[in-house]
């Protein structure tokens, strides 16, 4: 059994193959293919039942860095953690950056990752220079914004359909050290969040909001925005990288997370900040990867996984934030409790990628326990509320989009396909009608 | 200190892990494996971490009448070395050394001969030195004789015994010689066994060789709690565990 991050659906895929080296071939087979690296994406776009998943966990590797302009060159199977551990030492961090650092290249590539800082550097894909795709005729293609630009293009965001990225070239960004100087605004409502993040200096690099999604009534849409840069603080003392000590052992039986013990989380996580405004220096570790500190958070889910839900609808002169208004009083009205609640205002700086998912407009994102039936009836109703706004969700978080609503998101679809690789598919693709397209 | 690092099975993943941390502290390293691309591959990650030198040396380590020919080769190229990291093996098929002495040959040439061969020489090298470390990486199945894979056990029981004495030969020099007994790890030796809970990434065994190499360590069982799972194991009493299946 193999699991994505939300661990649902459960799948099997017929064969894992281990491709560990650089001169390493594409196994021969009849079933499909599909690139597999940390497993960090959280429905079924790293999944391929009955198929081959091409694992890159070994494939990790360093294959040089300049010092001076602070690209590196790694094995696709890297993770981001990897790269930190790496960097930051010398002065320089990753461009963009999810929200784990538990991600490879290779993944953060084929989904074409977004981070706090989109209105400023985009996605990641904007930050690679150049990768070499495995094709299954063997061919090894050089992609870049030069050279084999269709398939760099369709690569970015390409969902791990298009071949197999074996290395790539990653523009690092320097900083003076691992320190972020943070500030964060409790606010109300949401009107409240939409003005604190309108008033911020554009040139503040990561901006991002907790929203608290139990509170109901006048407390609808509480939260803490949080903003903040890197700081020019050096670094304490090896202070450069801090390993996670905590992890989840086992799963939790499915009662753990309920109404009553969300509601608690929430309660004291909006209540531990005493004053409105709250100024501090971070390290980049809690900024950027809290979830990260507990390994393995994923099994307080239970064995039935869990769901995200992740939509961007454009701003359109207001009718965005009535949207998110909206999903968040049916949440709220459903009674589906989510701790992990993020909201934030993305940037109109395009990506490369054909099928990116960040568009200018205010993105959502939350974590919902499965609960079969119940939980498919409001990711229904949620994403009714998305496409009637001109929204879009994001496959990478996704488990349960119908093909129409994959063509809403992606208009670029049909242009898409003629660049997906004839022997690679995956249980995502497969659902969303890939092949008829 | 700079340690000056031999690694001989250099591109093993758990090897790798640990040659990753000791580049990134700027040793110097020599490796020693089968394929040159691998090397390669490996060398250039070890480059760009910081590591002061990586030369490279291909050799098939099972081969015991080439084992003059590297020592001479390592001393040459690479000069004179304070730690030695042996990381070579093959997991072998169980059931196939039960039907076909050969293969069981083959298992227990590779495993424990070729080891011996080489820390014979080693050992008396480090005797001289009279400080360094020498790493040998065995494995948990070596502490106790099961039927799923009792050839590799033995070959790894018999390097830790091996071990044992050397250490006790070398016990009043400064070298230490420490015994790795890794669980079970998810690598390309393990790949086609089904995985339970208890496996680990090779980055966790090479972690804990580094700090084991540091600290200079006898035995350490990694990841640590195979000490009390071994500890359990080794004293069930034999009438009870000839009839058990773990």
């Amino acid at each position: 059994m193999l699991e994505s991050w939300g661990r649902y659906p459960k799948s099997k895929p017929s064969k894992v193959h281990n491709f560990w080296w650089l001169t390493d071939g594409l196994p021969h087979t009849n079933y499909p293919l599909l690139p597999h690296g940390q497993g960090r994406s959280y429905g079924d776009v790293c999944l391929n039942s009955g198929g081959t998943l091409v694992s890159t966990r070994l494939l990790n590797r360093f294959i040089n860095f300049n010092k001076d302009t602070g690209v590196l060159r790694c094995e696709a199977g890297t993770t981001v953690a990897d790269i930190l551990k790496f960097s930051v030492p010398l002065g320089w961090f990753i461009p963009v950056t999810p929200g784990t650092k538990f991600v490879s290249i290779g993944g953060a590539i084929a989904n074409d990752v977004h981070g706090k800082n989109h209105h400023i550097e985009g996605t990641i894909g904007r930050h690679i220079l150049q990768f070499e795709l495995l094709r299954s005729s063997g061919e090894r293609l050089i992609c870049s914004p030069s050279s084999n630009v269709e398939l760099f293009k369709a690569t970015i965001g390409g969902l791990g359909l298009t071949g197999l990225i074996t290395w790539a070239d990653i523009a690092l960004r320097p900083v003076k050290g691992p320190y972020i100087q943070e500030e964060s605004i409790k606010f109300q409502n949401l009107s409240e969040f939409f003005e604190i993040s309108r008033s911020t200096d554009s040139k503040v690099e990561y901006t991002v909001a907790w929203l608290d999604c139990v509170a109901s009534g006048a407390n609808l849409g509480r939260g803490i925005f949080m903003r903040g840069d890197h700081s020019q603080r050096p670094a304490k003392r090896g202070d450069y990288y801090r390993e996670s000590k905590l992890s989840v052992p086992f799963d939790l039986p499915n009662w753990a997370l309920n109404n009553l013990s969300v509601s608690a989380f929430n309660f004291l996580y909006f209540n531990k900040q005493q004053t409105k405004v709250l100024n501090h220096i971070t390290h980049y570790e809690p900024f950027f990867y809290p979830l990260d500190t507990v390994r393995g958070w994923n099994k307080i889910y239970g064995k039935q996984g869990f769901l995200q839900f992740q939509c961007v609808v454009p701003f359109g002169n207001g009718s965005g934030e009535k949207a998110i208004q909206e999903i968040l009083k049916a949440i709220v009205a459903d009674g589906s409790a989510s701790f992990l609640a993020v909201l934030k205002e993305f940037g109109d700086i395009p990506s490369p990628g054909m099928l990116s998912f960040p568009r200018a407009g205010i993105t959502l994102c939350l974590d919902f326990a499965f609960r079969g039936e119940r939980t498919m009836k409001l990711f229904k109703n949620l994403h009714s509320i998305v496409f009637a706004n001109g929204g879009a969700i994001y496959p990478a978080k996704d488990a349960c989009m119908t093909p129409e609503e994959f063509r809403m998101s992606f208009p670029a679809i049909s242009d898409f396909t003629q660049y997906i690789d004839p022997a690679f598919s995956s249980e995502f693709w497969r659902r969303v009608g890939g092949g008829s397209l | 200190m700079k340690r000056k690092i031999v690694i001989l099975g250099a591109t093993s993943a758990i090897a790798m892990e640990a040659a990753k941390i000791w580049g990134s502290r700027s040793d110097e390293l020599c490796l020693v494996a089968r394929s040159d691309d691998k090397m390669s591959a490996l060398a250039q990650d070890l480059k760009t971490r910081g590591a002061a030198s990586v030369i490279t040396i291909k050799s098939d380590l099972s081969d015991i009448s080439a084992h003059p020919i590297l020592l001479k080769s390592i001393e040459s190229q690479f000069g004179a070395f304070d730690t030695v990291l042996v990381a070579y093996g093959t997991l072998g098929h169980q059931k196939r050394c039960e039907q076909d002495f050969e293969e069981a040959y083959r298992e227990i040439n590779t495993n424990f001969l070729s080891v011996v061969s080489l820390l014979t020489p080693l050992g008396n090298y480090f005797e001289k030195r009279g400080d360094g470390a020498l790493a040998v990486i065995t494995s948990v199945a070596g502490d106790r004789g099961r039927k799923s894979n009792y050839v590799y056990g033995t070959a790894k029981g018999a390097v830790s015994i091996f071990l044992q004495g050397l250490r006790n030969r070398l016990g009043k020099t400064g070298v230490s010689v420490i015994d790795i007994k890794p669980g079970f790890t998810d690598t390309p030796m393990t790949a086609e066994l089904p995985k339970g809970p208890l496996y680990v990434s090779p980055r966790v065994i090479g972690q804990g060789i580094v700090k084991a190499v540091d600290s200079k360590r006898n035995t350490v069982y990694l990841p640590w709690f195979w000490e009390i799972i071994m500890l359990i194991i080794k004293h069930i009493p034999e009438f009870i565990f000839k009839k058990l299946s773990i």
